[in-house]
């Protein structure tokens, strides 16, 4: 009898829904980051880009005829899957959210996708999983996920363009042992290999051990004119860089997006001058104007920020030119706002995108970041390249 | 010939400096876990935790001498820092043991209970240590880093390849010996310690004999707070402090000291030894070291290594299990295992 009741309950809930879905509607969206687990520190500013775009679309009141759009926070955990998994059903069956800005990580980005967004078909967009592993390039995630980040095969060949230019053609690799570094690893190995160069060992390292001496051993025997440390700057990497330096066994290091931070500076100072590195930034001005949007609120240059802004904006602005808040109607419009023909929108005009799109007209969604959807949906990405010099980290130039 | 001294300075720089090192720390790490054993008649997976609590006490002393411009010149100032974190740390350990252990001691409690009860303690120290310094990576290095650096090595005698002597390796190695002899000596000649030993062999006959067990049980923790001290901050200085890492070398130095033997403390250094150089023989590539030995013709195209990095965890373990099989009470005859 109870569940009775509650069938019933739930069936009137889901009419009245269905019925108000013809005029102006309540939107939910599921935010799914790491609030807790590894990268913890970067999730919270990481969830407030996501949020002003979201305050931004329902103070303009233009979305879908005055739609009003609430965020739904949930924890990825970044690592655990199964909590990941469940967490995004419960947004799904429970709040009703339409879309999901998230997951974060590679690895629980594509467990959801493959165990509740595909069966539910909802669309997802990614600020932060760059794992080439997401690449769905013979469509079996039926056009519903999309990524804001560019894949690690991007920087593959970005990071083989950088080494190639500084005449370097012989280097080690190391990578974390994870999805994120073992991608990375593989996809620049193949891009480097392509190009004519040679790697001599591409070998991977824990994070988090005691002692490194062992790895380094085998990256010194393998030789190499400079080693890649695919890893992360407050785990292993740091700690691979450390004894290579202390045995003398590389001088200079190229440094992919885990390991360029200011800590990598703080830890080896002028040690490490004349390596080489780069990770994805957006150019000075579109980083300035979403400051200035952001206007100290949060951390307008913490990683991925700008990033989950623009995810949020897409999956906004994909429901308005679709005239609908149904995944399956708007999954085929996120990569016609986000890429030319039409008028580019910069952070902070959205209100002005959706005119545009109630008009009938079309956009070019540039965003924070300068959003360019490749391929199956995924960022194209500017990559700012680094060089260490006299103890700091300067900007070379941007790929 | 030059061959010869190339293929040394490349076996001496990637194989034995670092395995002397690490082995070094692991052995002192063991000896701590060893003595409870031994004595209390329990592992204490507490260890690796009251090792990141000794370092972090130290390292906050230090950097308050740091801030008084006190240094020891070429030598860290972590060294002068160190009797702080040992008194620090004694203080920690017969809290901790007057708060827990004695409770379970009096009601003579199994030793997995005691077991489980340790892990508690370790989350506890976990927590403190995490809650006191933070879960980052702390500097406290400083004085000379090298006696000799790999150029330096190169350019003094000529040879291709460079041998970089890290002073904290060397004085993580002078230490360990020293603090081992010491503890022998302690062990062996003092009145004291040999009643430790009798307590150890055989606890109702040294009741029996007019021992005092609740003083064994202090000085044993005093003891072992000096080895856990002094082994977290030659590790931190070594390589780097971060709690973490300190929860992880937990598994190498319950590896090593039974593999040695649990609560044989000759066995302890053997198994931080064993161990230590496992890990970095059986995983290192051996294709320089081959090129400089073989003529032309046999140089290696390989990298010439038995197993990927990758494994050396599983070196370490492989070994635990062969003793184990082979000898269950560890090579130098512990208690069990």
């Amino acid at each position: 009898m109870k569940k009775f009741l509650l069938a019933s309950a739930a069936t009137a809930l889901c009419a009245t829904s269905a019925f108000a879905g013809s005029h102006a509607e309540e939107i939910k969206i599921g935010i799914i980051l790491g609030f807790t687990g590894p990268i913890e520190s970067l999730t919270p500013s990481m969830g407030d880009g996501a949020e002003l775009a979201i305050t931004e679309v329902s103070e303009s009141g233009l979305l879908l005829g005055g739609s009003k759009v609430t965020a739904v926070r949930g924890d990825s955990t970044c690592i655990d899957a199964a909590a990941a998994t469940s967490v995004a059903e419960q947004q799904i069956t429970a709040d009703g959210v339409k879309a999901i800005m998230g997951a974060d990580c590679s690895g629980v980005t594509g467990a959801i996708l493959q165990n509740v967004a595909l069966a539910n078909g909802i669309v997802m967009i990614s600020p932060s999983a760059t794992s080439p592993g997401l690449s769905h390039n013979n469509n079996e995630d039926e056009g519903l996920f999309f990524r804001t980040a560019p894949s690690d095969a991007r920087q593959g060949v970005v990071m083989t363009d950088v080494l190639m230019d500084l005449g370097i053609n012989e280097v080690a690799v190391t990578y974390t042992n994870n999805d994120y570094g073992k991608g990375l690893a593989d996809s620049f190995q193949a891009a480097f290999e392509a190009a004519g160069g040679k790697v001599t060992i591409n070998a991977a390292h824990e994070d988090g051990k005691a002692d490194y001496s062992a790895e380094i051993g085998a990256l010194a025997a393998a030789g190499g004119e400079r080693l890649v440390v695919a890893g992360y700057v407050d785990q292993g990497g740091s700690g691979i860089v450390r004894a290579a330096l202390d045995t003398g066994a590389f001088d200079t290091f190229h440094f992919p997006d885990g390991m360029i931070s200011s800590a990598l500076t703080e830890n080896f100072g002028a040690e490490i001058d004349g390596s080489s590195g780069q990770h994805p930034a957006p150019s000075d001005e579109l980083a300035a104007n979403f400051a200035a949007l952001v206007d100290g609120a949060f951390d307008a240059s913490s990683p991925f920020t700008p990033e989950s802004y623009d995810a949020a904006a897409l999956i906004m602005l994909a429901m308005q030119a679709a005239g609908s808040s149904e995944s399956a109607d708007f999954k085929g419009k996120v990569m016609d706002v986000a890429n030319a023909p039409g008028e580019p929108i910069q952070a902070g005009e959205l209100a002005k995108a959706l005119q545009i799109l109630a008009d009938g007209g079309e956009i070019d969604y540039v965003g924070a970041t300068g959003v360019e959807l490749v391929g199956p949906g995924e960022a194209a990405g500017t990559y700012r390249e680094v060089k260490f010099e006299g103890g700091e980290e300067l900007t070379a130039g941007r790929r | 010939m030059i061959d010869l001294l190339n293929a040394l300075a490349v076996l001496a720089n990637f194989v034995i400096m670092p395995a002397l090192a690490y082995g070094s720390q692991l052995a002192l790490g063991a000896l701590g876990v060893t003595l409870i054993y031994g004595i209390l008649r329990f592992s204490n997976f507490a260890h690796g935790d009251t090792m990141a609590f000794g370092a972090m006490a130290t390292i906050l002393v230090t950097w308050a001498l740091q801030a008084q411009g006190v240094t020891l010149g070429p030598l860290p100032t972590a060294l002068l820092a160190l009797p702080f974190g040992i008194f620090a740390t004694c203080l920690l350990l017969l809290a901790t043991d007057r708060l827990v252990y004695r409770f379970y001691r009096e009601q003579k409690a199994a030793p997995v209970i005691l077991v489980i009860v340790s892990m508690g303690v370790m989350f506890v120290m976990n927590g403190l240590v995490r809650f006191i310094i933070g879960v980052d990576d702390q500097n406290f290095a400083d004085g000379a880093r090298f006696l000799i650096s790999a150029r330096e090595f190169r350019e003094l005698t000529g040879l291709r390849e460079g041998l970089a002597i890290k002073s904290t390796a060397v004085i993580t190695v002078v230490v360990a010996v020293l603090v081992v002899a010491a503890l022998f000596w302690f062990l062996n000649k003092t009145r004291t310690g040999k009643s430790m030993r009798a307590f150890s062999d055989n606890e109702d006959l040294a009741l029996l004999s007019g021992i005092n067990p609740e003083r064994v049980v202090a000085i044993t923790w005093i003891i072992v707070a000096a080895l856990a001290t002094t082994a977290g901050v030659l590790y931190g200085l070594d390589k780097t402090f971060k709690p973490f890492t300190y929860f992880q070398l937990l598994l190498p130095i319950f590896a090593a000291a039974i593999v040695g033997g649990l609560g044989s403390p000759i066995g302890a250094i053997a198994g931080g030894f064993v161990i230590a150089f496992s890990e970095v023989t059986i995983t290192y590539a051996f294709k320089r070291f081959a090129g400089y030995l073989l003529p032309e013709a046999w140089e290696p195209d390989g990298l010439v290594q038995l197993l990927s990095t990758d494994y050396k965890f599983a070196v370490s373990f492989a070994i635990l299990i062969i003793v184990l099989l082979f000898r269950p009470t560890g090579l130098f005859q512990g208690k069990t295992a």
